[in-house]
């Protein structure tokens, strides 16, 4: 017996503001159910899924550019300075 | 904490009782994650490593406080953060969080039912190309410059620094809905971007 009056299905606009809820772990567990049945049928939005996460994986990527050697003896300078002060 | 190494807290613990090496651990520990996050906010590379010892100042001044309610990398950041929304004032738009919210992806590319009329092309295969991936992180580091600055700060902390979400509205001093919907618009922007980039190529 089903109590609760089943909602709309989801379609793709909705899936692509839901994704960042759906990474997070932050859905309802009937919004989640609802989620995972569109991405089975829809081809486009588990694209659109996987480019979000290779989006952030990439972003992990990122170093720090051209970093100056410097730094360090000018960090110890600072401590010591901190320290005479 | 780190997987290796000693823990943040013992090496603020050394640092309260004189210890310079254990100031030189923790500098070298966060260096590249603070000037990542101070390039958040100034420009040039020169003006983060410039708010970056002033931090360590700020944290050397302010150690005997640290009660050890937020973990030691919480503290940090938030000081950092601080700081280098002082020093970046002038570049800052201070804007409402709704007015940088618009949709994760245009309308125009969705039917008149919501569903896709303009679907993504598919690229991600494509990124196990290393040289590919290498343009695409580049492409993303210049993308992130073009965020809005709550934006940037988010996407910066959880997704190049690694950072909890619980951790970010530590140092951001802001609440867990509204870092999660920042996240969701910065990672929006930046799949369009890559998605524009796959396009031209």
């Amino acid at each position: 017996m089903r109590l609760r009056i089943r909602r709309q299905d989801l379609v793709c606009q909705q899936v692509v503001e839901l994704v960042t809820d759906y990474l997070e772990d932050r859905l309802s567990r009937a919004d989640r159910g609802r989620l995972d049945a569109h991405l089975a049928g829809c081809p486009h939005c588990t694209e659109y899924l996987a480019q979000l996460r290779a989006t952030i994986a990439l972003a992990g990527r990122i170093t720090p550019a051209d970093l100056t050697p410097q730094m360090r003896t000018e960090m110890i300078a600072l401590y010591r300075q901190w320290r005479q002060g | 904490m780190p997987a290796d190494g000693t823990p943040d807290s013992m090496l603020l613990e050394r640092l309260r009782l004189g210890d310079e090496q254990a100031f030189v651990l923790l500098v070298q520990r966060y260096r590249d994650s603070m000037l990542r996050i101070a390039a958040c906010y100034v420009p040039g590379l020169a003006v983060a490593e410039e708010v970056v010892q002033d931090t360590w100042l700020a944290v050397l001044r302010g150690m005997a406080r640290f009660e050890g309610r937020s973990s030691v990398r919480t503290w940090l950041f938030r000081i950092l953060v601080n700081r280098a929304r002082t020093t970046g004032e002038r570049e800052r738009r201070s804007i409402a969080i709704g007015d940088e919210l618009g949709p994760a992806v245009d309308q125009a590319r969705f039917d008149s039912t919501g569903h896709w009329s303009a679907p993504p092309a598919h690229w991600v295969d494509q990124l196990e190309d290393r040289l590919t991936a290498e343009k695409m992180v580049s492409r993303i580091r210049t993308a992130m410059l073009d965020l809005p600055a709550r934006q940037r700060e988010v996407v910066t902390l959880r997704d190049i620094e690694g950072l909890s979400s619980d951790e970010v509205c530590g140092v951001l001093e802001i609440t867990e809905a509204n870092q999660r919907v920042l996240l969701h618009r910065g990672r929006s922007r930046l799949r369009q971007v890559l998605e524009t980039e796959f396009g031209r190529a």
